[in-house]
């Protein structure tokens, strides 16, 4: 498994160069460094001289890809891809071109992230298979109907309506807990109450759908129909027997996204006031800021090669028949 | 199983209420502390995280609403006159320029300016006045500099500002404020104003050059002691004492002494955080500003919550006890003579979305708010006579109501530069841009997309800055008719007579018998902005004129303002000073965008009007001085380089129990005059947002009831089973 784990990740790095390069060139085609620093420098009264020199402390004075003014290899290392891009692979984030540290960034926003995100997927993953098994046990029934009919409209409601819902029901018309806001602690309670309660619900109809397939799917084999024969109730034989052997789709669909938990969500996190990394990439975008989107998309190229490693490893966890080799 | 059931529903309910109730003896929903309910806060928010507070670097809203409380610069606007009116801040008085020739020689007050070689403003600061507590300050038992000389494990627990565990303060001196001015030329602080200032401060342009070269032999995070740099125009006379030296006569220096830029700072501030290590963990001095002002930030995460706290040394300011007619009446001088800041703390909590912001406003949760276009409705009503009032349910809450005008402009812009609508179409040009400037009925825009929050603009001047003209006298001739007492756009046929004029009778070229297209260049594009764009298209097509418009992005369209690519488009200015010099100068040839880079994005040019500008902009206000105003007005209005757009009125609400807030609409240090009534506060929060728990208990029920059917046909089903 060790030498599998190794070659997927030697298999990353081409992936992370060539995230790399297209990260840069579409940054480049909308921004040129001029444009960066006229964004960070302010509109009013810039002059030429304070471009100049807010591009030369940033490195954005070189060449985009290739220095035909400079020798040998620094026909390539002198350049802006190369001297923005090679330390990523150390995990050296370096500053946002306004000057703060990423890494310290990152760290610090992490943590509110993980705190709506985490319980989201824990709770919401334990719900959706249970309302899934549910349905999948009243099948063809009044219950499977409406089960259905409620999560195909579930799905189709904008999450932004399912915030906005809450937020009025719950905190303005109900007075329950705080619209938004963040606090770190046992104090902190009380704001996750809500986004995690939203989050939960508005992923109700989708993912109940996608189980209760799988679920169908599973009960119809064989080894159901000699586990009913058997006389095992019907309870045992969706929990003990169709739920083990569902894993492979749960799996492939839920341990992809642990490691991106860490990345947040941008509009919960924004409605909630949730300080989270959600709205980091998008602001960076908006401010022009290379250094910030470049390492964000980095990290969640990692992150997300990371979650099919771990799906990979998981699958051998779940079914003694997949080996990795 | 229904047992477990029954467990279960009654746990989650109890351990719900038990979260809920755990917070404290105070509402549910309250986000604050529940130790802070009756303290002496003031709750605000902010949208968008400042990107500098390093006062050399500031100049935008969002990063003077903090700084400007932190930091003492000469001089402050009066909190309540109007006109604004400059006193004494760090100063002990408003200075008065002294003007010399080229000889040295003293030359009167009233000297003509063309004789002035130099004049210099002698500032005397006043005594005693302190830093706030800060570790640069610090001193060990030898009085020596306790954090000057940080090694890598000394920051081992250091993770924000407030770790370091002693601090110092020291007494502000006249060398502070001309620190400051050095740093301006400070080549690693990029400070917007450098290229104005080094047109005016003596030697600055120079310095800046020095330093650049002095800079560039030092490592790149390197310290650069700008105390060992001498800048000729600015001096220090003794401890209190600071002059500046100006080339020529530049008036409206005297109102840059009132923008942060010019307050002072202190080099130990420099000198601590220019250390190895700081800057990795966000301590910089562009993040944690070391000042003399009423407050000072304790708490800077602009991801979530920045935090103003009274400086403990600040002192020696009273509440004013003049103001302008009618403050008296509304209670806004009932604190004559109080000391000031009045709060102790303010909290800024980051909220990006209006609708949370919105409603925690109306749960008592912020203290001040605006009035978004989604919320207009339900908060502001238009009387019988015209006028705005709150609604009824507003009212209810004991909610205010103060409106102001912005002293802002936001217009359309012709390029001048352009064949068609610029300066190389001659009269032509100069009737099409005034039958467009007819056709574009801006006091419709203002009623639909501002929701009336607005008036026309009759010219580059608004509301509230000398120069400006209310009434008839006001009125853009070319535009508007006076009718019975107000001014009322010309009519749709007079705007096609004048397109008929330019030679484009029904829109088409009279020659070429082609139709006419103009092309809008605009950042504008989304959903959002569609409703502005076929609003405007409409407008053109009213004189058969096609409108077209060329959606690009931010980057694409300032390359096309720079370059004078674009033939119309919209921008603003909001006036960094209210003298009618920073609005005129927009249309000031020598400030042509294409030709000089200036602000001047019309690239209009006008001999006389310059000329005019020349010699209005050095003069002190007065009859002449508005005669000369007038002058370049009309010459403006005729000429139409802008359509004149509307200039934006300010909503803004408050709670009953915030006491003393008047819009200022040029002082942004304002904070300090505010003060809240926090008990009050604290009876309306709990008498607004009482729990209703019955909604968990009809969940709880609505799970168990749905349950039973569950339950009996999971029973039948396995009896069947059984058979």
């Amino acid at each position: 498994m060790i030498a599998y784990i190794i070659r997927r990740l030697l298999y990353a790095l081409p992936i992370l160069i060539g995230v790399n390069v297209i990260t840069f060139a579409l940054f480049f085609v909308v921004n040129s460094p001029d444009d960066m620093a006229r964004m960070h420098l302010g509109v009013k009264r810039v002059t030429p001289e304070a471009i100049q020199g807010w591009k030369a402390e940033r490195g954005y004075d070189q060449p985009l890809l290739w220095n035909s003014g400079a020798a040998g290899a620094d026909k390539v290392r002198k350049t802006i891809f190369f001297e923005k891009s090679v330390k990523l692979f150390a995990f050296d984030f370096g500053r946002a071109d306004d000057g703060r540290d990423i890494a310290y960034e990152i760290i610090n926003r992490m943590g509110p992230s993980l705190a709506i995100a985490l319980p989201v997927f824990l709770v919401g993953l334990a719900a959706y298979v249970t309302f899934a098994l549910l349905m999948a046990f009243f099948r063809a029934t009044y219950i499977d109907f409406t089960g259905v009919i409620l999560c195909v409209a579930m799905m189709s409601i904008s999450g932004l309506f399912y915030i906005i819902g809450g937020q009025y029901l719950v905190s303005k018309l109900w007075n329950l807990v705080p619209i938004s806001g963040y606090a770190q602690g046992a104090t902190g309670v009380k704001f996750l109450v809500l986004p995690v309660l939203v989050g939960v619900v508005a992923g109700v109809g989708a993912s109940t759908r996608w189980y209760r397939t799988i679920f169908l799917e599973e009960m119809g084999k064989d080894y159901v129909r000699t586990a009913r024969a058997k006389g095992m109730s019907e309870i045992r034989v969706l929990f003990r027997h169709v739920l083990q052997n569902a894993m492979i789709p749960i799996l492939t669909g839920a341990v992809v996204v642990i490691p991106l938990l860490f990345m947040g969500s941008l509009i919960t996190e924004s409605f909630f006031g949730i300080p989270g990394l959600g709205s980091y990439t998008i602001d960076a975008i908006n401010a022009q800021d290379f250094a910030v989107v470049r390492s964000m998309v980095f990290l969640g190229s990692v992150l997300y090669i990371l979650g099919l490693i771990l799906t990979d490893i998981s699958y051998t966890l779940v079914d003694p028949r997949i080996r990795l080799e | 199983m229904t047992e477990t059931l029954r467990f279960a529903t009654r746990f989650g309910v109890g351990a719900a209420i038990a979260v809920l109730v755990g917070c404290g003896g105070q509402s549910w929903n309250n986000p604050y502390p529940a130790r802070d309910a009756l303290a002496n806060i003031l709750y605000t928010s902010f949208s968008e995280r400042p990107k500098h507070l390093d006062p050399v670097q500031a100049y935008s809203e969002n990063e003077y609403v903090f700084i400007n409380q932190i930091y003492q610069p000469p001089l402050q606007y009066h909190y309540l006159k109007r006109p604004f009116t400059l006193i004494p801040f760090g100063a002990e008085e408003v200075p008065q320029p002294r003007l010399y020739d080229a000889g040295g020689k003293e030359l009167g007050a009233g000297a003509d300016p063309r004789s002035v070689d130099y004049s210099v403003y002698e500032i005397r600061i006043k005594p005693g006045i302190l830093y706030q507590p800060h570790p640069a300050f610090a001193k060990d038992g030898a009085g020596k500099p306790l954090y000057f000389n940080l090694a890598k494990r000394d920051l081992e627990n250091i993770h924000t500002l407030a770790d370091f565990r002693t601090t110092g303060t020291r007494e502000l001196v006249a060398a502070d404020y001309a620190y400051q001015i050095r740093r301006l030329a400070h080549p690693r602080l990029h400070s917007p104003i450098l290229g104005l200032m080094s047109q005016h401060v003596v030697g600055l342009k120079e310095y800046a050059e020095n330093l650049r070269q002095a800079a560039s032999s030092i490592p790149k995070d390197g310290y650069l002691d700008l105390k060992q740099f001498p800048l000729k125009g600015v001096e220090v006379v003794d401890k209190y004492t600071y002059r500046i030296r100006i080339r020529g006569v530049y008036s409206q220096f005297i109102f840059w002494l009132a923008m942060p830029f010019f307050s002072p700072i202190p080099w130990e501030a420099d000198r601590f955080y220019s250390q190895p290590g700081l800057a990795e963990k966000n301590i910089t001095f562009d993040w944690y500003p070391v000042g003399t002002g009423p407050y000072m930030l304790t708490e800077n995460n602009p991801n979530q919550v920045m935090q103003l706290e009274r400086n403990p040394n600040f002192g020696g300011e009273t509440y004013p006890a003049e103001g302008a007619p009618g403050d008296a009446e509304k209670g806004l001088l009932a604190d004559a003579g109080k000391p000031l800041p009045f709060i102790e703390k303010v909290v800024f909590t980051l909220e990006k979305e209006g609708i949370p912001y919105w409603n925690k406003f109306l749960q008592g949760y912020y203290d001040a708010s605006g009035i978004s276009n989604d919320n207009f409705d339900q908060t502001v009503q238009m009387t019988s006579t015209g006028d705005v009032a709150l609604t009824d349910a507003m009212r209810d809450q004991g909610i205010r109501l103060e409106t102001s005008v912005a002293t802002s402009i936001f217009y359309m812009g012709f390029n001048m530069l352009d064949p068609v609508v610029g300066a190389p179409g001659g009269e032509r040009a100069r009737k099409l841009r005034l039958a467009i400037s007819v056709a574009i009925d801006q006091e419709e825009f203002i009623s639909i997309f501002a929701n009336g929050r607005g008036l026309p603009g009759m010219g580059p001047i608004p509301p509230g800055i000398f120069g400006y003209q209310a009434g008839e006298a006001g009125i853009n001739p070319h535009v508007y008719d006076w009718v019975d007492g107000s001014a009322r756009r010309k009519s749709a046929e007079i705007a096609r007579r004048l397109l008929a004029e330019a030679g484009y009778p029904n829109g088409r070229d009279e020659k070429t018998g082609q139709p006419l297209l103009i092309n809008l260049d605009t950042t504008a594009g989304g959903v959002g902005s569609k409703s502005r764009l076929d609003w405007l298209q409409k407008q053109f097509a009213k004189i058969d004129v096609q409108l077209v418009v060329r959606s690009t992005d931010y980057n694409r369209f300032q390359d096309k303002i720079r370059k004078g690519n674009a033939q119309v488009f919209y921008l603003g200015w909001n006036a960094d000073y209210p003298d009618p010099e920073n609005l005129l100068f927009l249309l000031y040839g020598p400030q042509g965008k294409v030709q000089f880079g200036g602000e001047n994005a019309a690239n209009y040019s006008n001999e006389e009007y310059d000329r005019l500008f020349d010699r209005m902009k050095d003069m002190p206000d007065g009859p002449l001085r508005q005669s000369i105003i007038d002058r370049m007005v009309q010459i403006l209005q005729r000429d139409a380089p802008w359509v004149w757009g509307f200039n934006p009125k300010d909503f803004s609400l408050h709670h009953a129990w915030v006491f003393n807030r008047k819009p200022n609409q040029v002082a942004n240090n304002t904070l300090k005059y505010q003060r809240v009534d926090p008990v009050l506060r604290e009876r309306k929060r709990i008498e607004w947002n009482r729990p209703v728990v019955w909604p968990i208990a009809a969940l709880a029920t609505g799970l168990g009831v749905l349950l039973v059917p569950g339950i009996i046909a999971y029973r039948r089903r396995e009896r069947m089973a059984a058979k």
